[in-house]
């Protein structure tokens, strides 16, 4: 009888790792998929074993994903997004973050009369579809003639980062007891310098997941570059999405898959060095919001 | 009222910037979208009331019912899936496994990859001439038909796929963390009344973690909701429009289909089904809390 409920819960075990890693290859499939594509010269694809390892692997499909590869006439590659998606990224990144943290400070810890009503018509916008409220937006920046600027991209970034940036220091700034801030108003301390000089420095973690979480959503968008940013700041995805679906003629997929990496591996990278952060930023919203 | 300014000015100075900002970008725009819905824009917005006509317009709009139609399905198939698959992965790995992080890790990274770039991937397996079509042919299966992506009735499921792919992670983190957070006492009780453990989990952790798993519903139901990039980069909507979604058809009229008044009625609609799925979500939330607290 022992015996034999030992032998179930071994085989029981067995089967949950064998479940786990199954998973676990789903996941990874299109990763490697990814990788070994883009490693391959074009015979080696038309040949079509998908999943095999590339007999000659070589980076030319890197080299020309990056420098040459053509959207209409555009023939410099993917790499022109590259740098406008930095270019917006860092100022949307450090505005976003800032912004939300003064309005999470202010709202958290200043509890004037109404500031419970104002925090939640401010987080309301979490949940509006950028569909919604696209259009009105696209004819404001068209009418101070700004639309399709570097200043118009950034600003929706930070304006649709808004509502969760304050939500996410709001709550955080909302554990910390204000008797601190009492204490240090006594002392003669006024807003902004209790802000700089008590509140950040104690803000290193939130910040952290605020950054980690900044950088991956205004990386990865493609919506609001494609319609706010224009011609001339086109960001990596829209250029990615071009070179991929618009081209024209002969299809190259290692090009292709060279480009979707090379699109990944910002954020990847940002995800795997900061593992704990990007989590705790994901499920953020859902454990506390 | 000035002793109120003198001691909160400077919060509401720091606040004006961002609480202008929504005020405009989101209740202002929101209600001239439900105003250009009542009206005949074309490619500029015309600004005399036409009452209804671009909702009975939108409804006998043809692609308008397919793309709400999948949007039922793709997010009622997204909900299921990604909280079925979240929720196995959550419980399995909450059993001490030794590779926790690994896998954990594993399960996450789609969450770090953009929609076009997992509608690009995912386009790419699915490809019938080189993909998993082709990878079953070659085992010995030369009828097998696996073509998604050009099938009006499946290219729907093909965005399914990806978006389970990407958004299942999710819900694991999710729900580990609540799996985490109950009562270790609750596994010793049940123990010694000697329950079996699936009735434990249905019985008592399913009802316990009711307030996390709504959020992962309301977090995929959204995500539905507002899918563009992921259909753009793996179907364009086709073939046809058969892999057409609200959230792409609202941007397809108001750009190079140029018909303003037709694309905000659509966007009233958005936000018609998103408050339809957001006041559920609060009473139940709402009933939870009170329940806590009593």
């Amino acid at each position: 009888m022992n015996h034999r409920h030992k032998n179930r819960q071994i085989a029981a075990r067995l089967g949950l790792y064998a479940f786990l890693l199954a998973a676990g290859a789903f996941f990874l499939m299109p990763l490697y998929v990814m990788l070994v594509t883009s490693l391959k010269p074009a015979e080696e694809i038309r040949q079509g074993a998908m999943l095999a390892l590339p007999h000659a692997p070589t980076l030319d499909a890197f080299a020309e994903a990056w420098g040459s590869a053509c959207t209409g006439l555009d023939c410099r590659g993917i790499s022109p997004g590259f740098v406008n998606s930095l270019v917006i990224l860092v100022p949307s990144v450090v505005l976003s973050i800032l912004l939300g943290a003064i309005n999470g400070y202010a709202l958290a810890q200043w509890r004037f009369p109404g500031a419970d009503k104002l925090a939640a018509a401010i987080t309301v916008g979490v949940f509006i579809p950028v569909q919604v409220v696209m259009l009105p937006m696209v004819k404001i920046f068209a009418f101070v003639g700004l639309q399709g600027s570097l200043i118009s991209i950034v600003t929706v970034h930070v304006v649709f980062s808004l509502p969760f940036m304050a939500l996410l220091f709001r709550n955080f700034f909302a554990s910390i007891p204000d008797e601190l801030t009492r204490a240090a108003l006594v002392d003669g301390a006024g807003f902004w310098s209790i802000f700089f000089w008590i509140m950040l420095p104690m803000s290193t973690n939130v910040l952290l997941v605020a950054l980690v979480l900044q950088f991956t959503h205004i990386w990865n968008d493609y919506l609001l570059g494609l319609i706010f940013a224009g011609r001339d700041w086109k960001p990596m995805t829209v250029q990615l999405n071009n070179i991929v679906n618009v081209a024209e003629g002969e299809v190259r997929y290692n090009v292709n898959m060279a480009a979707t990496l090379l699109t990944a591996i910002p954020p990847l990278i940002v995800y795997f060095l900061s593992g704990k952060y990007f989590v705790r930023g994901v499920t953020a919203g859902a454990t506390k919001g | 009222m000035s002793r109120l300014f003198r001691r909160y000015g400077a919060a509401w100075m720091a606040l004006s910037p961002s609480v202008l900002a929504a005020a405009v970008c989101f209740y202002g725009c929101i209600a001239w979208m439900v105003y250009i819905s009542f009206t005949r824009s074309k490619l500029v917005p015309r600004y005399d009331w036409a009452g209804w006509v671009q909702y009975e317009r939108l409804m006998d709009d043809e692609r308008w019912h397919v793309a709400m139609g999948n949007l039922l399905v793709f997010g009622g198939a997204l909900i299921v899936f990604t909280l079925a698959l979240g929720f196995l992965l959550a419980i399995f790995l909450d059993q001490r496994i030794r590779i926790e992080g690994f896998l954990r890790t594993v399960y996450m990274y789609p969450l770090a990859m953009s929609f076009v770039v997992t509608g690009l991937a995912w386009q790419w397996i699915l490809n019938p001439d080189f993909g998993v079509q082709k990878i079953v042919r070659d085992l010995g299966f030369p009828n097998f038909e696996f073509n998604w992506l050009g099938s009006e009735r499946m290219s729907i499921f093909a965005i399914l796929l990806a978006a389970v792919w990407h958004g299942s992670g999710l819900v694991m983190a999710i729900l580990l963390a609540g799996l985490r957070n109950i009562d270790s006492d609750i596994w010793k009780a049940t123990r010694v009344d000697g329950i079996p453990t699936w009735r434990v989990y249905l019985h008592i952790v399913v009802p316990m973690l009711l307030p996390v798993i709504t959020t992962c519903v309301v977090l995929q139901a959204l995500g539905a909701l507002r899918a563009y990039d992921i259909v753009v980069a793996m179907t364009g909507g086709g073939p046809g429009f058969s892999s057409d979604l609200p959230g792409k058809f609202v941007i397809d009229y108001a750009g190079e289909r140029a018909n303003l008044g037709l694309a905000a009625a659509a966007a009233v609609e958005m936000l018609l089904t998103l408050v339809l799925l957001l006041v559920p979500s609060w009473i139940v939330k709402f009933r939870q809390n009170r329940a806590g607290t009593a």
